[in-house]
Order: structure tokens, then C-alpha cells, then sequence
């Protein structure tokens, strides 16, 4: 379920790929616009803590399988180091990889809990650049697509998907998927967050300004920051509502 | 004949042997010339015979077949009598396979790991009637049937598949990948009438199947190629199925 809300999550992101005008859709979509005819950005710290509680149970289950005590630790740790096996070091990756998410993902999803109004073209942007959190981003992107990845590959395996009749041929196919899967969302999460600092530092000095669509002042906009459309407060735009 | 002068290999050997603790571990080194087909089970015996009377390794049947020889071989366990040193460079390391106790050098233990896990999990046939009556004629039995559980008792209880599983070395309960390949193997075979229930509690908890975290260790060194990724995922898949039974009913769940 993490996985696949990870991979929704980073396809709806990289709506500004398309546009910003596409992305500020997306996120007006999530705030309940499109559906209840007003913003409700409670709705995205509703959708943050059901994930947060969901993240926060699978790491409590998946740390029963952590090394109990140093000499297992020690023990696996010697078991890897010696049998230089793929799958048995893509383990150790999860754990350090789910470790790092511990800090990296807890701190996006409550950010995204208490500032739930703060998501847009512009409003990411800043919070990317002007607040600092690129490094964090950047980091995250790693541990959460390589944790995914090889998590989604692993259960795959361990509840026997099968994606073709010859047992070999099968893993083999698996661990391809795997890599595939991973290096796809990698690129596109890195071309994403690449897009949301170039727009970031290009806003800079207007940090704390809402994004206004095109379609308020008559522009089309794509994605070209010296195009940039003049910002406005969101609550101007609100009450002017959709033209 | 082969022109190409005989590499020299380098077999650096884990020694150690608990009955003289004032030893202390140590990794010896032997130089022998390499021989057309030569398997290390070949390699090991001549430093014992020509070198080093003193090196302990257990073998029986020299052909793959009793598991007795099994060891790390670079770090990867495997059985010295089926692995022909031309598969690896000229330095070799060897050492006893971990998990199981160790009896001297690359000697270890597997039967009574092996003895206590058959013990655990049960692994002979349960009837549920008639008790043991050697003049009985054994039940027919479908050619397929008898196929399949043929396939899954091939496995010779090496102990490759343990020394392999990061899970087994974490944790000592864990009852491997050999111990579920037996009771899948039992699971197929309708002389025994244990039900899904009895063998869920056997392997339905972390040091059963549920233990397993899927690194393909066992996988990918078992020296029979049995397929225990597959029969570790269609176990798993039974016995979670088996555990979400709202009433677990006794009998013949087969």
C-alpha cells in the first residue's frame, strides 16, 4: 500500500513537468476543489497522518526482523561481507535505506500535515529552495525509491508472484523489473524536484506568494520561469474564484 | 594433450579444532598443482595425504549426492565434491560452513542441527490410523504425486541452503530453508494425514515461514537446485491463508 501510494504520489508531483498550470490542478484536486467546490486542505493532513500511522506500523513490523542483539548483527554482517550475495546485501540497503526514512519521511509528512495549504508551484518551490529543503528532498528520493523498489521486489518473491511458467526465468524477470522500476522514478522524481528549484529560484524574492493559473490573468504558461505569471495572494484568488 | 603448464593453486583452509582450544583459529595455506577435472573433494585430499595429515573435512560419497562435503568455498557454500576448482581463480579460500557446530577445521555438524529441526517440525509420515505395520502394502499413490514429492526429497541435507540464509544466522530457531522444504514435502504426500492446521503450528510463526525475509541465499546455492524460492512463497501463501481461518478445524485439511 506505501508503494503504491509512493508511486501515485510521484507521478501526481511531477505534474510540473507538464505545466505548472497542470501541477496547480493536481494539487487543487487533492485539496477537495474539483469535488466539494472549495478547498479543504485538511483533506492532505488527513491523507499525511493516515500515512504516517501506515509508515509507522510497517516499520514497527518490519523491525522484527532487524538484527536483536550485536552478535546477530555481527553475525550477519560477517554472513554478507563474505557470501557477497546480491539479494542478501539489498537487505542490508532496506534497512539502512528504512532507517534514513525514519527522519527524511517523517519530516515531509509532517510538514505536510501542519502546512497542508502550502502546495503548489510556487508554494513547493519555495519550500524547496528558500526554506531549505532540497537537501532533504534530494535525500529522500534515494532511500524512498531505493526502499521501495526493493521492497516491492522482495515481497514479489517472497509471496511468489509469477510473471511467467519458468521459475528462473521469473526472478530473473523480477529483479529486471526491480532496477527498471527503480531507475524510472528516480529519474523522473530528480527531473521534478530539478524543475520545482529552477521555478524556486526564480521566485525567490517573491517567496510566500501563491501561484495564480493562467487561465485568472489570461496567459499560458509552460513551464518557463521568465514567463513567470504576477502572483497574488491565494486568498485573492479564491474569493475571485475561476474565470 | 593439454600444452598449457598446470596452474598452481593457493587453498588458504579455516583451522581450528575445539578439542585443542589452545589453538587458536587460524587460515592455513596450500599449494597444489592443479589436475585435469579436479574437484576441490580431489584438491583437499591431496594436501591430506601429501601435506597435511592433520586437515579435517568429512566426505562420503565423492559424487554430490550426501552433503557431506559441504563448506564455504570463497565465502559461498557449496559442495567441494561437485565444484571443480577450473570454476575458480587460482587463491581459494575455504571454511566450515557457520551456523552448524563445528567439529575440527572444515568439519562440522550437520546432523544434529538437522536431527533437531527434523524433530521440531516432525518430519516423517503422521497417519492417522493403523500404526505401524510393516506388512501392509504402502497405499498407491498418482505417478504425479509421487513426482513431485520425489522432487522435493532430493534435497540431501547438506546444510548449504542454512550457511547461505542471513536469516538462519540471525537467528538460531529459524528453521531454514530445508526445514520448510520438508514440510512441503510431507504437505504433498497423502500418506500423511496432518492438516493445514497442524502444520501451521509447526511453521506459522517467525522461526517458520513467516521468518523467512526472502534473500535467496538458500535459492541460489542449493547444490540440487531445488526450488526453494517457489516452494517457500506457495508455503507462505498457505499458511497465511491457514491462519486467517476463523476456526481452525482439526483433521485431514489436505
Amino acid at each position: 500500500m506505501l508503494v503504491l501510494f509512493i508511486w501515485g504520489h510521484m507521478l501526481l508531483e511531477s505534474s510540473i513537468l507538464i505545466s505548472k498550470d497542470a501541477m496547480y490542478r493536481v494539487a487543487r484536486f487533492m485539496d477537495g476543489y474539483y469535488v466539494f467546490g472549495a478547498d479543504y486542505p485538511f483533506l492532505i493532513t488527513c491523507a499525511a497522518g493516515m500515512i504516517l500511522t501506515i509508515f509507522i506500523v510497517h516499520a514497527a513490523l518490519a523491525m522484527r526482523k532487524f538484527p536483536e542483539s550485536y552478535r546477530s548483527y555481527r553475525a550477519f554482517r560477517d554472513h554478507m561481507a563474505t557470501f557477497r550475495h546480491n539479494d542478501t546485501s539489498l537487505w542490508w540497503l532496506q534497512v539502512w535505506t528504512g532507517f534514513s526514512l525514519f527522519f527524511l519521511g517523517s519530516v515531509h509528512m509532517i510538514a505536510m500535515m501542519t502546512r497542508p495549504g502550502d502546495i503548489g508551484p510556487y508554494e513547493s518551490a519555495d519550500r524547496i529552495v528558500s526554506e531549505w529543503m532540497w537537501p532533504v528532498y534530494a535525500l529522500l528520493l534515494i532511500a524512498v525509491h531505493l526502499h521501495a523498489g526493493v521492497g516491492i521486489y522482495r515481497l514479489a518473491v517472497k509471496w511468489g508472484l509469477e510473471v511467467g511458467p519458468d521459475p528462473a526465468a521469473n526472478l530473473h524477470r523480477l529483479k529486471l523489473a526491480r532496477w527498471i522500476i527503480i531507475g524510472f522514478f528516480l529519474l523522473l522524481g530528480f527531473t521534478s524536484l530539478g524543475v520545482y528549484i529552477a521555478i524556486g529560484i526564480e521566485h525567490r524574492d517573491h517567496k510566500g506568494e501563491h501561484y495564480v493559473p493562467s487561465w485568472e490573468h489570461g496567459t499560458i504558461q509552460i513551464n518557463e520561469p521568465k514567463q513567470a505569471a504576477a502572483a497574488v495572494p491565494k486568498t485573492s484568488q479564491l474569493a475571485g474564484g475561476e474565470s | 594433450m593439454n600444452d598449457v603448464a598446470p596452474r598452481r593453486l593457493t587453498l588458504t583452509v579455516f583451522r581450528y579444532d575445539p578439542r585443542a582450544p589452545e589453538r587458536t583459529p587460524r587460515m592455513q595455506s596450500y599449494e597444489v598443482e592443479e589436475a585435469d577435472g579436479m574437484t576441490l573433494y580431489i584438491a583437499l585430499n591431496e594436501i591430506r595425504e601429501r601435506l597435511d595429515p592433520s586437515l579435517q573435512f568429512d566426505f562420503v560419497c565423492r559424487a554430490g549426492v550426501c552433503g557431506s562435503c559441504a563448506m564455504l568455498i570463497n565465502g559461498r557454500p557449496g559442495l567441494a565434491c561437485s565444484t571443480l576448482t577450473k570454476a575458480l581463480g587460482p587463491e581459494i579460500t575455504l571454511a566450515p560452513l557457520p551456523a552448524f557446530e563445528l567439529i575440527a577445521d572444515l568439519s562440522v555438524d550437520t546432523g544434529k542441527w538437522m536431527r533437531a529441526m527434523s524433530e521440531r517440525l516432525e518430519t516423517w509420515i503422521h497417519a492417522r490410523e493403523g500404526g505401524i505395520d510393516f506388512a501392509r502394502i504402502e497405499e498407491r499413490m498418482e505417478p504425479a504425486v509421487a513426482e513431485a514429492i520425489y522432487e522435493l526429497d532430493r534435497c540431501i541435507e547438506c546444510g548449504c541452503c542454512v550457511a547461505a540464509c542471513g536469516t538462519a544466522l540471525m537467528r538460531e530457531d529459524f528453521v531454514g530453508a530445508v526445514g520448510l522444504n520438508k514440510i512441503a514435502r510431507f504437505r504433498l504426500d497423502p500418506r500423511d494425514h496432518r492438516s493445514g492446521n497442524d502444520y501451521f503450528d509447526l511453521i506459522g510463526d517467525d522461526d517458520g515461514v513467516f521468518g523467512c525475509m526472502s534473500l535467496l541465499g538458500c535459492h541460489d546455492v542449493c547444490p540440487k537446485n531445488l526450488p526453494l524460492q517457489t516452494q517457500i512463497a506457495f508455503m507462505r501463501r498457505l499458511m497465511a491463508a491457514e491462519g486467517l481461518k476463523p476456526s481452525l478445524k482439526q483433521g485431514d485439511g489436505k
